[in-house]
């Protein structure tokens, strides 16, 4: 018997970034732009979700969301049907975050053609979604300030990995102690010029710019 | 963390270079982990123990290598590593900091016996 040592030096995540850069393509073969939508839970990704599709449906944005849950639970799923885009939910059996192999399915399942815009709900979580890239132009994580200012300190990586930084519930400031120039220290330090809008899904606060920023990165068809 | 899907990666990983390189058996496992990804040793083991029953890698022993995390200021190119917490550049105090390592997540190589 003969023992050898074998130098591999591959990527634990290799699996998944290749299914990744799978979907990246058949979104872009149907000219669509895509984002990941990751938050913990209750900061409001459904609400922001819900938000845009109503802004967009009168711009003749054509839309899809694909739903990640942990429970098969249609609640989130109901309430973008009901604003009037075809959802595909994926159940995560209890896994905390979605992955490339996840998403892929759920675009066999979709009818990608007319899309101009791709909406991912992560599960709630900021920890695990950040590792698992799903081939989304964007990575998006809304932060809501009741969830306090120390997040980026707390959760580094997902802030790190991030393209947009939307801060939600911002009506709420004045009855918060959610010190602002500390919270974007944080993010300054993880993701120096990280794009940030400051929203309110509640009263539509801020969401104009985000919009505009949105509508510009849609490919024309 | 998502410890089972990782674990189940790094099987998968091994096992395709095992056969590749014909070994009856791998003893050896060793993964190179960057202080920036959250895994946490304990329970990669205790899956591993579960999923590489009756495989190529059963009894295959993990070793986890940490690799520090080192940052650079991008205003005065300092260079520093990460102690415990996220702090701006000790020497000028700028916020505005770069990664340079720590991000690792590799399964760096294998022994195997054939």
């Amino acid at each position: 018997m003969t023992e050898k040592r074998i130098k591999i030096v591959e990527k634990i995540m290799n699996a998944n970034d290749q299914l990744a850069t799978v979907n990246r393509q058949r979104i872009e073969a149907v000219k669509a732009y895509s984002i990941n939508i990751m938050a913990s839970p209750g900061a409001g990704k459904t609400s922001f979700i819900i938000a845009t599709i109503q802004a967009l449906l009168n711009d003749d944005v054509h839309m899809g969301v694909i739903e990640g849950d942990t429970a098969p639970v249609t609640i989130d799923s109901d309430k973008v049907s009901d604003a009037g885009v075809p959802v595909i939910q994926i159940n995560t059996g209890g896994e905390c975050h979605l992955d490339a192999l996840m998403v892929n399915n759920a675009l066999d399942q979709m009818d990608l053609e007319p899309l101009d815009l791709l909406m991912v709900e992560n599960v709630g979580n900021l920890i695990c979604p950040a590792a698992f890239q799903l081939g989304t132009h964007s990575n998006i994580l809304i932060a809501s300030v009741p969830e306090g200012d120390d997040k980026p300190y707390k959760y580094p990586n997902i802030y790190r990995g991030l393209e947009v930084l939307i801060i939600n519930k911002i009506d709420l400031l004045p009855y918060l102690d959610f010190d602002m120039e500390y919270f974007q220290k944080g993010v300054e330090m993880l993701n120096p010029g990280l794009k940030t809008f400051p929203v309110s899904c509640k009263t539509g606060e801020g969401m104009e710019k985000w919009l505009e920023w949105l509508k510009a990165k849609i490919p024309q068809k | 963390m998502h410890e089972l899907s990782v674990t189940e990666s790094v099987l998968e990983i091994a096992c395709k270079h095992a056969e590749k390189a014909q070994a009856k058996k791998v003893t050896d496992i060793f993964l190179e982990i960057g202080r920036l990804s959250s895994i946490i040793d304990d329970s990669v083991q205790f899956y591993w123990d579960i999923i590489s029953k009756d495989t190529l890698c059963e009894d295959a022993k993990l070793h986890f290598k940490r690799v520090p995390a080192q940052l650079i200021c991008t205003e005065c190119s300092h260079e520093y590593t990460l102690e415990e917490e996220l702090m701006p550049c000790p020497n000028c105090g700028s916020a505005r900091i770069k990664v340079l390592s720590g991000d690792e997540f590799n399964l760096d190589s294998i022994e195997i016996q054939r």
